[in-house]
């Protein structure tokens, strides 16, 4: 009956603190696992478990996806085999209400939300982080790519995107308060992917060649047309479809109801035009989809709104930084000037395409996360 | 590290004289029941006495012994067999709705078939009341499945009571005793029911071995075909080791049935009494526990003695299940999903419980190797736990301002 494991007293005494470590079945996190428990940090593995098939619909993909069975049971066994506790958090209630629920009404609203950065926020950073300190953790840790440090002058904890641009998950991260982040370790945020993928096989990590998925989670087929349709009819809520116009206000097309598209959309409009039109804005007053040329989509000024200062307090004077609007966006410089308590202007120094209401606007300086929020307003 | 295991309704350890019985059927009497020869027919003497012997402590006939893989087939085999065999005469099912899911997604499935399934509603106690089944129960009802004793909150049902009523109106009655075999007396004869489930891996057996008691004159379709074991109404190789061990465990159980329920009973009693003196807030689901100084057995037995079922305002029962399961105690709460994620549990919903409350509850469950020191380790580490979630608890915080 007495069978020693890793979480007896004795090791207690020489850990650097108990972690628990979020595992989505992805190399990233398996290799955060080892890492920190190579480190001498007493280590728990976790699995949210955020959605089911029941629920979201959609097919199955072969890449091994976070929430499936098959990825649990790579978690599973890859504690087995360090010998280290592992556990399935069910989150599905919360990750419906905060993530899933957000993420429909967002798109009613004629904009297009960033499903990650919420759930980042609102369940990893959040729910998790509870879990991981009710379970008595010091920390708890991702697979994420990017740094986190603490300076000593201010005592701040600062949020470092990742040196490879192309893997920065950074702008996903905004949200995240100084509490969390004091809280967090991130032990493959510094590594290169092959660094990363070689101490996988060193370690003989089933999934150490699983591409990465980029996609929403829970929009299994990667159809969100589909989600979105699925989703409200089992409610029992219509979309209502309306006029597609120029922007002198003529019709010039129908569509299927405004959720269906977003900002800089060429394809799938069904218009055939004298030009080539792409949606500039998403009218929900009206119904209306508002269609323009190519250069009718760049714009300088945008309001960001639910504001997250990490590495500075609130700004009262305008200041300058590097601004990114969507996660594949390169960061653009601009001016923020504050204009109210959770609200900012932001002016670039030249436009930028397809500046998309809903989507995060995340500010850097220095190679550091200044803080971030959502575009409320573009114009 | 100590290890307490307080997760007996989960399964059991096998008994060691479940496994000594059990291990010449794998060697050197391996030989298939249904063979001519000397190694079949060694085979088919060790089955055929563990089904008359079987047959003797439910107080049924070797022939009413169908064996098969455990509960939840035994119960898909009495549930899904007897109503499609009576599909031409009777469409109505009746169930309760504190059954296991074997018997919910059977139910189920016959309503996809075209049966008209009715869940009767339970007290806040757990128990099914003989009017709220008399006003379900018709002449078109082909039968009523309500289970012995609950998994879960440890409600026992008055079994004679409910059959009287499904049998007046021509309804066959079938009960899961998954958890009541063992525990309290178990006899088809007094309970006067058709069908009955039962299951090794409860009563110290085996895993995937059990048997469903079906009265001679029932029909049952088959769920599977492809011979004509168990009178073709359970196709397969018959698994001898684990009938073997089957009723061995049978055999044990019953002959400790009253010196067991007083021993838990004792224990869950102090258990209960420790756990109410220094955690506030607390509450039992499912009836209260019998005096702890009882000396023979009830004559009307209201719980099982080993479910402690417990609602902890103000902490998750997820987060209290991983914090004492680092402690080295296992327990459990609702009904773990496939992935081993914790759902609300549908039983406390059933008997009333808030969702917040059925998400902070706990099933401690004891068994045979249940300790007084056991029952004191954990009475002192869980108020620790409580504590800590609840001081990280913001609304209960608010509760209690």
């Amino acid at each position: 009956m007495n069978k020693n494991n890793s979480t007896d007293s004795e090791n207690n005494l020489k850990s650097k603190g108990r972690v628990l470590v979020a595992l989505s079945g992805g190399v990233d996190s398996s290799v955060a696992l080892y890492l920190l428990q190579e480190q001498g940090y007493e280590v728990i593995g976790a699995h949210m478990k955020l959605w089911d098939f029941s629920e979201v619909g959609g097919e199955m993909k072969k890449d091994g996806r976070c929430c499936t069975l098959e990825s649990i049971d790579d978690c599973r066994s890859l504690c087995a085999k360090i010998g280290v506790p592992f556990y399935v958090l069910n989150f599905v209630d919360r990750f419906r209400e905060e993530v899933i629920e957000n993420f429909v009404s967002e798109y009613r609203a004629g904009r297009t939300p960033n499903p990650c950065v919420v759930c980042n926020t609102r369940m990893k950073w959040e729910s998790f982080l509870k879990r991981a300190r009710e379970l008595g953790c010091d920390y708890m840790a991702t697979g994420h790519y990017a740094t986190i440090k603490r300076y000593e002058e201010t005592g701040r904890y600062y949020l470092i995107p990742g040196e490879d641009v192309t893997r920065d998950q950074s702008y996903a991260l905004w949200g995240l308060s100084q509490d969390a982040l004091a809280h967090t370790l991130l032990p493959v945020g510094e590594m290169e992917k092959s660094e990363v993928r070689r101490q996988a096989h060193a370690h003989d990590v089933r999934t150490a060649d699983k591409p990465e998925s980029r996609e929403i989670c829970f929009i299994t087929d990667n159809n969100y047309h589909r989600f979105l349709r699925e989703w409200e009819q089992k409610r029992g809520r219509d979309f209502e479809g309306g006029d597609i116009v120029n922007e002198e206000g003529e019709k010039i097309g129908q569509h299927k109801g405004v959720s269906f598209y977003t900002l800089g959309q060429r394809k799938g409009l069904g218009i055939y035009y004298r030009q080539p039109v792409y949606v500039k804005k998403i009218d929900t007053a009206n119904n209306q989809i508002v269609v323009s040329g190519a250069d009718g989509l760049h714009e300088c000024d945008l309001d960001v709104s639910e504001i997250n200062w990490m590495a500075i307090d609130r700004p009262t004077e305008p200041f300058k930084a590097s601004v990114k609007i969507r996660y594949l966006h390169k960061a653009a410089e601009a001016t923020i000037t504050p204009v109210d308590e959770n609200t900012v202007r932001v002016t670039f120094a030249s436009k930028q395409r397809a500046v998309t209401p809903g989507q995060s606007a995340v500010f850097y300086r220095d190679k550091v996360v200044l803080g971030g929020g959502v575009i409320s307003k573009v114009g | 590290m100590k290890q307490i295991y307080f997760d007996n309704n989960a399964t059991t350890q096998v008994a060691p004289e479940v496994l000594e019985a059990m291990l010449p059927y794998f060697s050197p009497q391996y030989g298939n029941a249904s063979s001519m020869h000397s190694f079949g027919r060694d085979a088919k003497v060790g089955l055929e006495n563990a089904r008359e012997s079987c047959a003797e402590i439910l107080s049924a006939e070797p022939s009413e012994i169908v064996f098969c893989s455990g509960g939840t087939e035994a119960d898909n085999i009495c549930l899904k067999g007897a109503a499609r065999a009576l599909k031409h005469k009777r469409r109505r099912i009746v169930i309760s709705a504190i059954e296991h899911s074997a018997i919910l997604q059977s139910a189920e499935s016959l309503a996809q078939e075209g049966f008209d399934v009715q869940i009767a509603p339970v007290t806040s106690e757990g128990f099914v009341t003989t009017e709220t089944l008399a006003n379900l129960v018709d002449e078109d009802t082909a039968i009523v499945s309500i289970m012995q004793a609950n998994n879960e909150i440890g409600t026992i049902q008055d079994i004679p009571a409910l059959v009287e009523i499904a049998h007046a109106k021509g309804a066959l009655f079938h009960t899961d005793a998954v958890q009541a075999f063992g525990k309290i007396p178990v006899s088809v004869e007094e309970l006067g029911v058709d069908l009955l489930s039962l299951s090794a891996h409860k009563i110290y057996g085996p895993k995937g071995t059990g048997l469903a008691f079906v009265r001679s004159g029932v029909k049952i379709e088959s769920l599977v075909q492809g011979g004509s074991h168990e009178k073709s109404r359970r196709p397969g190789t018959e698994n001898v080791p684990g009938i073997i061990g089957l009723t061995k465990a049978m055999e044990v159980s019953v002959t400790m049935i009253e010196e067991e329920y007083l021993r838990l009973n004792r224990l869950s009693q102090r258990f209960l009494t420790s756990v109410r003196a220094n955690i506030a807030d607390v509450i039992l689901n499912g009836p209260e526990f019998p005096e702890s100084e009882i000396s023979n057995l009830p004559d009307s037995l209201l719980r099982t003695p080993q479910t402690v079922n417990l609602s902890f305002a103000g902490a998750e029962g997820e987060a209290i299940i991983l914090s004492l399961d680092l402690e080295g105690i296992a327990v459990s709460s609702g009904s773990a999903c496939s992935a081993g994620a914790v759902d609300p549990s549908p039983v406390l919903l059933a008997i009333g419980q808030t969702p917040e409350l059925a998400k902070s509850s706990i099933r401690f469950s004891m068994g045979r190797h249940t300790t007084q020191d056991e029952i004191e380790y954990v009475g002192n580490v869980l108020p620790k736990i409580i504590e800590r979630l609840r001081s990280m608890s913001p609304a209960y915080a608010a509760s209690k301002r």
